[in-house]
């Protein structure tokens, strides 16, 4: 497959789970769902801080995930959660891609 | 299905991500600071023809006839002033031990503010005006500063002051480890980060004297000569490191730790690259 | 302690441009800090520049001005040597005071 079609393969089954994580949210979540969605996103937010390019919108999700707990809303921490997650790897994938294309912004 | 905003936006901005990637790959070049420097000032020289070289350190002033004619009536009382007269004082004042700044300093710590930063061999990094007063202080038994304001903004822009005028003299010595220092600075500086996908050149390579909301954008070229700033919307001074850490911010990437590596590496990068141009700091800024 | 105020006075023909820079919070009140209270209004009420014992530029302040004001002036009947004096106080009473040789 050239680089095109992997990348477009790869968009598409990112934008499955996408939507998968957006219909999962309807059936009513248990604090299990919550600890779960809550434990990847965190995972994904570690591993964006080693590359040390933590997003500000995946952290405050994060935090908004674990008040919403707090308050015993685990439909909305769920959802936080997974938000944060797909926030911290769309920053995991910025940093990976730009360990190259950072050239195309040089001045030459 | 029921595909939140925010949901959309992010798929959004992992296909600008795709799509927007060139499927380049580029071969390693040997690291050439001079040309990079010759190639950086001749950009904005070039796209900006009717401001002269040293002009640049005025930042957004001299992208803005408008903003040009506030800024001359302010410098003649300048709101960097009272930071001024209290880092004056800072630095004369001795520390429990005796000694003051000026033992820790070449030149006693007066003109010198064009040299630095500088690349410590000893310590094997980069070390930049603000680390250098804190590596001070620590080694006399005084508290070190916050980096962002106060203390180290009133010290810097005193010793800012005493270098007014003198050219940006910033070294890279033959050692690959500060050569990998400046090439990381300017990795770091080209490159997107933070939710808004911005690297420092989206602003200020690509788009110097437009518009980021009401604020005119400064071009890097001298970006860093005004530094420390008394920022009106911060309604006080700032450093470099302040800068660094909210820039991040605005771009939705969470700030590293002031002077971490990264941002001691970019400081030595766009310090190097404006050799030549003077020391304007402390500066004002809208 | 240092002034808060500082001023520039300078005399050309018949018009004196004076030029202040005072020290102050200007907190007006409405802004909250980082624990999410309300900072309490503190601000200059009345700024006075008088020459020759009169009042020349009198200025009623409120939360609307920003942090260390920055004013400019022109009055005509000063000449150099005279003496400006420069006085303000705030909402909480405090005062302070300065005067200035016109150039």
């Amino acid at each position: 497959m050239s680089n095109r079609m992997m990348r477009l393969a790869t968009l598409s089954a990112l934008s499955v789970l996408l939507a998968a994580g957006a219909t999962s949210a309807y059936a009513a979540s248990t604090e299990a769902d919550y600890k779960a969605a809550y434990a990847a996103a965190e995972a994904a937010n570690n591993e964006a801080g080693k590359l040390r390019n933590q997003w500000t919108t995946a952290v405050s999700a994060l935090k908004n995930a674990k008040k919403a707990a707090e308050a015993g809303d685990f439909d909305k921490a769920v959802a936080e959660s997974k938000q944060s997650e797909m926030l911290s790897k769309a920053a995991i994938f910025q940093t990976n891609e730009q360990k190259d294309a950072w050239k195309e912004m040089e001045i030459k | 299905m029921r595909l939140t905003f925010r949901s959309a936006a992010t798929g959004f901005v992992l296909a600008a991500l795709t799509f927007g990637a060139a499927q380049v790959s580029y071969a390693a070049e040997s690291p050439n600071p001079q040309a990079d420097l010759k190639a950086f000032q001749k950009y904005f020289t070039d796209k900006f023809p009717k401001v002269k070289l040293e002009d640049f350190v005025n930042g957004p002033y001299s992208m803005d006839e408008g903003l040009y004619k506030q800024w001359k009536e302010k410098e003649e009382f300048p709101p960097y002033e009272f930071a001024l007269d209290a880092g004056k004082e800072l630095f004369n004042k001795p520390f429990k031990n005796g000694k003051s700044f000026a033992d820790c300093f070449p030149n006693k710590g007066i003109g010198i503010r064009q040299n630095y930063p500088y690349f410590d061999e000893k310590q094997g990094k980069v070390v930049t005006l603000e680390l250098a007063v804190n590596q001070c202080l620590e080694s006399n038994g005084e508290k070190p500063f916050s980096y962002t304001k106060d203390d180290m903004a009133s010290v810097t822009a005193y010793m800012a002051f005493t270098s007014r005028g003198k050219p940006f003299d910033i070294k890279i010595p033959n050692d690959p480890r500060a050569i990998e220092a400046y090439e990381n600075g300017k990795r770091y500086f080209y490159t997107r980060r933070g939710q808004l996908n911005f690297s420092c050149a989206t602003c200020h390579v690509q788009s110097p004297g437009d518009h980021i909301r009401a604020e005119v954008l400064a071009p890097a070229l001298g970006i860093l000569n005004a530094m420390p700033i008394y920022r009106s919307e911060w309604g006080g001074m700032g450093t470099t490191s302040r800068r660094f850490t909210s820039c991040n911010s605005q771009v939705r990437a969470v700030p590293l730790k002031p002077q971490d590596d990264e941002y001691r590496d970019l400081e030595y990068y766009l310090s190097y690259v404006s050799n030549g141009l003077p020391i304007s700091g402390p500066g004002a800024r809208p | 302690m240092a002034s808060t105020i500082r001023v520039r006075a300078t005399a050309s023909g018949e018009t004196t441009e004076v030029q202040a820079l005072v020290q102050h919070p200007m907190d007006s009140g409405f802004v909250k800090d980082a624990s999410g209270n309300l900072i309490p209004p503190h601000f200059i009420q009345q700024l006075t520049f008088e020459h020759d014992g009169k009042p020349v530029f009198v200025a009623d302040w409120g939360p609307a001005v920003s942090k260390d004001p920055y004013v400019k002036f022109s009055f005509k009947g000063g000449k150099k040597g005279d003496e400006l004096k420069i006085s303000w106080v705030d909402n909480k009473g405090a005062t302070d005071s300065s005067t200035a040789k016109i150039q």
